[in-house]
Formats: structure tokens, C-alpha cells, sequence
């Protein structure tokens, strides 16, 4: 049962295709655009019977009183956010900006890794660092060259910038970490690293900074319900200490984040979204677009 | 029975009222153990006012002290006896704004129903039940007590929509000041909508009483997470709140650290009904919000919250559900009608029990839970006795689902992002008066004393209200003006000399 006052709804003010799957959103709120730092997320929904889905901050603008979503059509509500949002809508429910900002130290030179979608959210870190004075490397990677996008923005704010596709068909063949391990031999003194990506990309990226012994921050993205700490959905294992990402996180330590269980527990409501999904596909006969059904950004 | 009317009243004895509690009417257990409506019916008048009949009336009024927010218990009751329905609301909303949700959740058995005198040699009488059938005849007959309130210019900030935060905007907006609540939900009500189930405490319950606040003046602003969206401090210092209240509750779910769980199917009370109560996900594909509800579930805990969820699951088609604790029924902390119901819905209790692992099937699915009995040994801190596991005495139970219900810890955002001094829990540390180390500053419910009741929460808001008034240097509308029933003795300017000094408030009829 709805409260029935008037919804205050958040307005959608620009809307971009990136791809078949990737889509931006750009949505006033100002305030929110004025608290937001790098590292941070929102929780969304769409509409009144929708889910709560959490989605990572790509970049705010605080004189447009703005922030930019960056969603990956995976699911059913991602896939009907993508099929219904268009310029002038409001979403339902968008709180935030959630979870501990990332650290922007001292380091002096920093590798920002994005994988796939985790691009957009590695973008406000990396114009973070910039303006911290870091040398910024940027490593960007796509399955291929139709799905590149922001290569500009990160142009603008990294001192060096590595794209790569899988099928080479834009920048260099190859994943994420390879791009990272050209960069780990041209720069030994890089201090720090940050990867955004899905948690296969994230464990892959730990595992080639570890034997150089570069601190590798990683964004987690778990199930979330409500995002402040009070359901526990989003537990992961840090460690041997449990932590919920939302309250404690999103940012943690990639040498000591055990991906397997976070890929485990992505698994949990698989069949209910393949349901769902189902179901979709039949209520609007849309074609079937390919993608895993992982959590949301 | 009890037919003397006017001043002399006859003195009622504990033979002269009817013996026996006049019983609700429930759902039958079979069929509820299947949907979602409300257990208990409640009262129909003519129970209402057989029970209020078997109130004494006695001088000492054990009740009302034992009342958390000092509801005038024998007074409503006497209102209900006269057939003055909307006197018994004018009465309980004196102290407590929400008696349709008090009537249904306080445990009445260790407040006001604990100390009834007629509860010496009887049952006590049942003023849960009378106060939900007041609060609930008020909401069908649109009654709501909107005072013409006087603005005192102040602004109060109040952080989170739950029962503490509920009780203390009352107060304030009463006091004439212009109240805003920040919840980070999508919708207000707190635990009340997300995690009592609507067949304890039905969610357009919730809503009519806050549609009394909203009344009130009092504006609530969803989607806000304070302290990161703006911080406690910004609040004083920017925004122009002249007073603030934290009532954000504990929220951060406690686990056990036993192995496996972080298996698929283990999962905290408040996520189970958050997702089944506030995100409908018992109406999943109709909602999106998915719930995946086990076949064999085990519960660990018996407090209101693992009876809630035991409960849920039965609701969505479990069987069996199996509640684990680890000392004896005595000591569940749970109110007792909730374990009565329980047990007659089915729900199979191991009392003395304690897990000491999560089994895990193929997938990383839960397939079981390893538990050791237990034996009671000397009382601990809390008074309760210590549970003992007893050597040799381990099972399992075969279980796809394991809900945590064992209490909560503090949650973190508040403390992460202001100045405020915590105690070494986390919890947020107050004078007695309610007042955090910020000066305007106020907190109270669970994010100060840990995990308790809903009434207990309200008691704090009203407490911190009171606080506040005085802190702003507000008059203290918690004694209100009474016109003497023999009229007006001396009047000056045609005010009563005796009002002098009370605020003016006009009460519609």
C-alpha cells in the first residue's frame, strides 16, 4: 500500500545510447549532485512496482545540478528502464549519494581500470586523482569496438590512455589486464590502482597488480535491498572479517576480497530474474538481448 | 452490571466485573497460516466495552505508569464504559498519536497489562485490545484531533520516519514548530512498514496515522539518506533547523560468525521482510522485487522480529519452518500473544538449540544446519540464565533457507559522517535527557539503547521532544488546559484566570 500523495519524482534531462545494451541517464537533482563524490553510488527505481536497484555514480555536475547514470540492460528492470526512460521522465525513488567515498591519497601515480560498464564509475575517480596532481593512467576495456565509449572523457583527465578489446578491433587485443600489464612495465613507480568491472574482471586485475605489490582498490557491486546498512544482503568477505558493502564499502581492498563468494552470492536470485526476464520477453515480444544476469552496475 | 453514573460512582470489587477476558476474534489458524490479513480481528463495541467493564478503577493506576508514554489508561477505558467513543480517543491521543499501531505491537504483558491489579487473581484487563478498537474506530470514523496550532517559529529536523521519529514529531509540530522528517526509504513508517508484516500491523494502518502527522503540519521528505546526502552538521548549521532528532534505528544486522554464511539462502530477518513487506515481494513477477522463499526454513532467535518471520514464510508456502534458541520459551524476548500464534499456525519450536554451522548442498546452497542443545546455567548480565552446550547432544535439521533474527548492531552512517560522540558500541551516546554531544542535537530509540520495542522508541521521541521544547524554550504541551466542569471560577479579558499561561488551541468538534 502507496501512501497516496503526489510522487516527487526525479526528472530524467538528457539520455544517451551507448550501445544495443549501455545506456546513460542524466537526472536533476542538485542537491544530491552537490554531495556526490567519486566512488559513491544511488539507489533507483523506476517505477512504483519496481525494485530498488543500486547503481554507481559516473559523474555529477554540480552547476547543472545533475547526475549521470551509466546502466547496463542485463535484467528486467534495467531492460525496461531501457525501453521505457526517455528525456522528461521522472524516476520513482533515487537516494543517495551512498556509501564511504573513495580515498584519493597521495599517491603520484595511478592506474584506473575499468571494465566493460565499470568505465563509467571509474571515470569520477580518475578526474579525481587528475586534480589531485596523480599521474593518471587510464586502462579502458570492451568486448569490442562498437561498445567504446567515454575514451574522450577519459582523454580529458588521464596523462595516458589504454583502450582494449577483446577482438582488437579498437586499441590493443586483449583484456583489461593486459593493457595493465604494458602500463605496470613502461611505469614500475605506479602506486596505486583502482579497477571497476565485473568482480571476474576485478579478481583479475588483484591478481596482476599482487606480485608488485600495488594497492588495488575495487568497487563491489552485491545485492542490495535498501543500501544503508539495514539488510545485510550485501555482505562480502573481506578478509576473514565480513563487511556490507553498502555502509562499509563500496570500495575495499582487492587483495583481500574473496571475488569467488561475491560471484556466488551474485548467483542468489538468478532464477527469479530469469523469470522475470521471461516474462518480460513475452508481455512486449522485444528480442532477447544477450548479457548475464549479475547484479546491476 | 455497573450501572451508577454520576459522582458517586460505586467502588467496583474484583467480584463484581466480568472474570473472563473477553477474547478477540482471530482468524482461524489453518487458514491464516495462508494469507496475509490481519490474525486478530480486534474488538467489535460490544467486546469493547464488556472488557472495559472489568477495569477496577482502581486509585493506584499501575498501568499508566507502566505505560511507556503514560497513556491515561483507566480514564479512556471509563470513556468507553459512558459509550464516549471519541472521548476514549481524545483521552489516549493526549499521550500517543499512533494507538491503532500501539494497540497492535506494544507488549502490553510487560507494560500496562503487566502491572493491571485486576491481573493479581484475574487475567488483566485487555488494554492492548481496547486501545487498537479506539485507534481503529477513530480511522473509520475519519477522526483525527488537528489542533489550531499557534506557530512557534522554530524549524526541527527529525532523521528517520520510524516510531521514534513518529512520536517525536507530534510532539514538536504540536508545539507549533514547523516539522520535517527525512526518511531514506521510498515511502515513511520505518520498521512499522518494512518490518512488521501486514497481518500483525496492516501497512494502511501505518499510513492513515501518518496522514494524522501530515495533518499536523508536519512534511516528510522520502529518498533522503542524512548524513550523506547532507550531514547532521549542515542540518544546524545551514539549513536552519533550530533542532534536530536522530531516530534511525539500529539497523545493522547482526550474524553469528558460525561457517557458511555466506551461503545462498542465509539471510538477516530485515532483509526477508523488507523484501516481502515494503518491496511486495510475496507479489513477485507483479512486483519486481524477488524473494526466493525457501521450502524448509529455520529462524534463529525468538524475538518479535523472528516471529514475524517465521511467519512470513509460512505465509509463502514453506513447510516445515522451524524456529531456533538458544535458551528455553521463558526467556524468548518475543511479545507473548506472537508465540502463541505462532505455535498454533504450525511453526515448530526448538527451544535450547543453537546452530553451530550452515551446511552447504551443491550451488553454495544452503542444504542444512548443524545445531548443539543446550542446558541453562547461572543468570548472565542481563538477568537471563546463560545458555550451556551440552557435549555430545549435536543434529541437524534440513533447512534451503536460514534467517538470522538475533538483534542488531549500530549503523554506522551517522557516526561516519558527523561529530557526534558515539559510545564504545557505536551507538549514539546521550545525556538523560536525550541530548547528544552536538548542543540541539537529540537522539533517542535504538540508535541509542541498541535493539528494543516500537513503544520504547516512542517513548524516546516523546522524551527528546520534551527536550527539545525546553532547550528551544518552548512551553510544555504535554499538560494540557482542562475546562473546569463547573465553569469558569475568575475571568480576566473573559479568560479563564486559570488558562493563563497555557497556549491557545482550538479543537475542532
Amino acid at each position: 500500500m502507496t501512501t497516496d500523495r503526489p510522487a516527487t519524482g526525479y526528472e530524467i534531462v538528457a539520455r544517451q545510447d551507448f550501445s544495443d545494451v549501455t545506456f546513460l541517464l542524466e537526472v536533476r537533482h542538485p542537491m544530491l549532485a552537490k554531495a556526490a563524490r567519486a566512488g559513491q553510488f544511488v539507489i533507483v527505481m523506476a517505477s512504483a512496482h519496481g525494485e530498488r536497484i543500486p547503481l554507481t555514480i559516473a559523474d555529477y555536475d554540480r552547476d547543472r545540478g545533475t547526475i549521470t547514470l551509466v546502466i547496463q540492460a542485463v535484467g528486467k528492470t534495467t531492460r525496461e528502464m531501457q525501453r521505457d526512460l526517455k528525456v522528461g521522465d521522472q524516476l520513482v525513488a533515487l537516494v543517495g549519494p551512498m556509501g564511504i567515498p573513495s580515498h584519493i591519497g597521495k599517491a603520484r601515480k595511478v592506474l584506473c581500470v575499468g571494465g566493460g560498464l565499470g568505465v563509467a564509475p571509474v571515470f569520477p575517480q580518475a578526474r579525481a586523482w587528475k586534480e589531485s596532481g596523480a599521474y593518471v593512467i587510464g586502462v579502458l576495456g570492451f568486448r569490442n569496438k562498437d561498445l567504446v565509449f567515454w575514451d574522450d572523457k577519459f582523454a580529458a583527465c588521464c596523462d595516458e590512455l589504454i583502450v582494449c578489446t577483446d577482438d582488437g578491433s579498437a586499441g590493443i587485443k586483449g583484456l583489461v589486464t593486459e593493457g595493465m600489464r604494458q602500463a605496470i612495465a613502461r611505469h614500475p613507480d605506479i602506486e596505486e590502482c583502482v579497477a571497476i568491472g565485473p568482480p571476474i574482471m576485478m579478481k583479475g586485475c588483484a591478481e596482476a597488480t599482487r606480485p608488485h605489490r600495488i594497492k588495488t582498490m575495487v568497487s563491489l557491486n552485491p545485492v542490495m535491498v535498501d543500501g544503508t546498512g539495514m539488510c545485510g544482503g550485501c555482505r562480502v568477505k573481506i578478509g576473514e572479517v565480513v563487511k556490507f558493502a553498502c555502509v562499509d564499502g563500496p570500495d575495499f581492498d582487492g587483495h583481500l576480497v574473496d571475488f569467488d563468494d561475491l560471484m556466488f552470492r551474485l548467483q542468489r536470485y538468478r532464477e527469479t530474474e530469469q523469470q522475470a526476464s521471461r516474462r518480460f520477453d513475452e508481455n512486449c515480444r522485444m528480442r532477447t538481448i544477450p548479457g548475464d544476469a549479475g547484479g546491476a552496475a | 452490571m455497573g450501572t451508577a453514573t454520576g459522582p458517586q460512582k460505586k467502588k467496583k470489587t474484583i467480584r463484581m466485573i466480568p472474570q473472563a477476558r473477553t477474547p478477540a476474534h482471530e482468524q482461524d489458524p489453518q487458514v491464516r497460516a495462508r494469507n496475509f490479513e490481519e490474525v486478530n480481528c480486534g474488538y467489535l463495541v460490544e467486546d469493547a466495552q464488556l472488557e472495559a467493564e472489568r477495569c477496577l478503577m482502581c486509585p493506584e493506576q499501575p498501568c499508566v505508569s507502566g505505560c511507556p508514554v503514560n497513556i491515561a489508561i483507566p480514564d479512556f477505558i471509563q470513556r468507553i464504559v459512558e459509550r464516549d467513543f471519541r472521548g476514549a480517543y481524545d483521552v489516549i491521543t493526549t499521550s500517543n498519536l499512533l494507538p491503532s499501531v500501539c494497540g497492535r505491537v506494544c507488549p502490553q504483558e510487560n507494560q500496562c497489562e503487566g502491572v493491571c491489579t485486576v491481573g493479581e487473581s484475574l487475567e488483566p484487563v485487555a488494554i492492548g485490545r481496547l486501545e487498537r478498537w479506539v485507534g481503529d474506530l477513530a480511522i473509520r470514523e475519519g477522526w483525527s484531533n488537528v489542533p489550531y496550532i499557534e506557530p512557534s517559529g522554530f524549524r526541527v529536523g527529525i532523521v528517520g520516519s520510524g516510531p521514534a521519529g513518529m512520536a517525536c514529531a507530534a510532539d514538536m509540530a504540536k508545539a507549533g514548530c514547523e516539522v520535517t522528517v527525512y526518511e531514506a526509504f521510498h515511502e515513511a513508517g520505518g520498521v512499522l512498514k518494512y518490518g512488521i508484516p501486514d497481518f500483525r500491523l496492516p501497512n494502511s494502518i501505518v499510513d492513515a496515522e501518518i496522514r494524522k502527522l501530515e495533518q499536523l503540519g508536519v512534511r516528510f521528505e522520502c529518498n533522503t539518506l542524512v548524513g550523506r546526502l547532507f550531514t547532521i552538521e549542515q542540518m544546524v548549521d545551514e539549513m536552519g533547523f533550530h533542532a534536530v532528532f536522530i531516530g534511525t534505528g539500529a539497523g545493522y544486522p547482526s550474524f553469528s560468525g558460525i561457517p557458511g554464511e555466506s551461503l545462498n539462502g542465509v539471510l538477516s530477518a530485515n532483509e526477508l521482510l523488507t523484501r516481502c513487506n515494503l518491496m511486495h515481494g510475496r507479489e513477485f513477477p507483479n512486483y519486481d522485487t524477488p524473494l526466493q522463499p525457501g521450502k524448509h526454513v529455520v529462524v534463529i532467535g525468538a524475538g518479535n522480529t523472528a516471529m514475524d518471520a517465521l511467519r512470513v514464510c509460512l505465509r509463502l508456502g514453506a513447510e516445515p519452518v522451524t524456529c531456533l534458541y538458544r535458551r528455553s520459551r521463558a526467556e524468548a524476548p518475543a511479545r507473548a500473544e506472537e508465540i502463541h500464534h505462532a505455535e498454533e499456525e504450525g511453526i515448530r519450536f526448538h527451544w535450547l538449540a543453537s546452530p553451530i554451522e550452515i551446511l552447504d548442498g551443491p550451488d553454495k546452497n544452503v542444504r542444512g544446519i548443524r545445531c548443539v542443545r543446550m542446558t541453562l546455567g547461572e543468570p548472565d548480565e542481563s538477568g537471563r540464565r546463560r545458555p550451556v552446550p551440552e557435549p555430545g547432544s549435536e543434529f541437524e535439521l534440513e533447512a534451503d533457507m536460514v534467517v538470522y533474527a538475533i538483534g542488531t548492531n549500530a549503523n554506522p552512517i551517522i557516526g561516519q559522517t558527523s561529530r557526534l560522540k558515539l559510545d564504545r558500541r557505536g551507538y549514539i551516546a546521550t545525556d538523560e535527557n536525550l541530548a547528544t554531544s552536538i548542543p540541539g542535537v537529540y537522539a533517542g530509540g535504538d540508535i541509542v539503547t541498541g535493539a528494543a520495542t516500537v513503544i520504547e522508541a516512542m517513548g524516546a521521541g516523546r522524551r527528546a521532544a520534551r527536550s527539545m521544547k525546553a532547550w528551544l524554550g518552548l512551553r510544555d504541551t504535554d499538560h494540557i488546559y482542562q475546562e473546569r466542569p463547573d465553569g469558569a471560577v475568575a475571568t480576566l479579558f473573559g479568560i479563564e484566570r486559570a488558562e493563563h499561561g497555557y497556549a491557545r488551541v482550538r479543537l475542532p468538534r
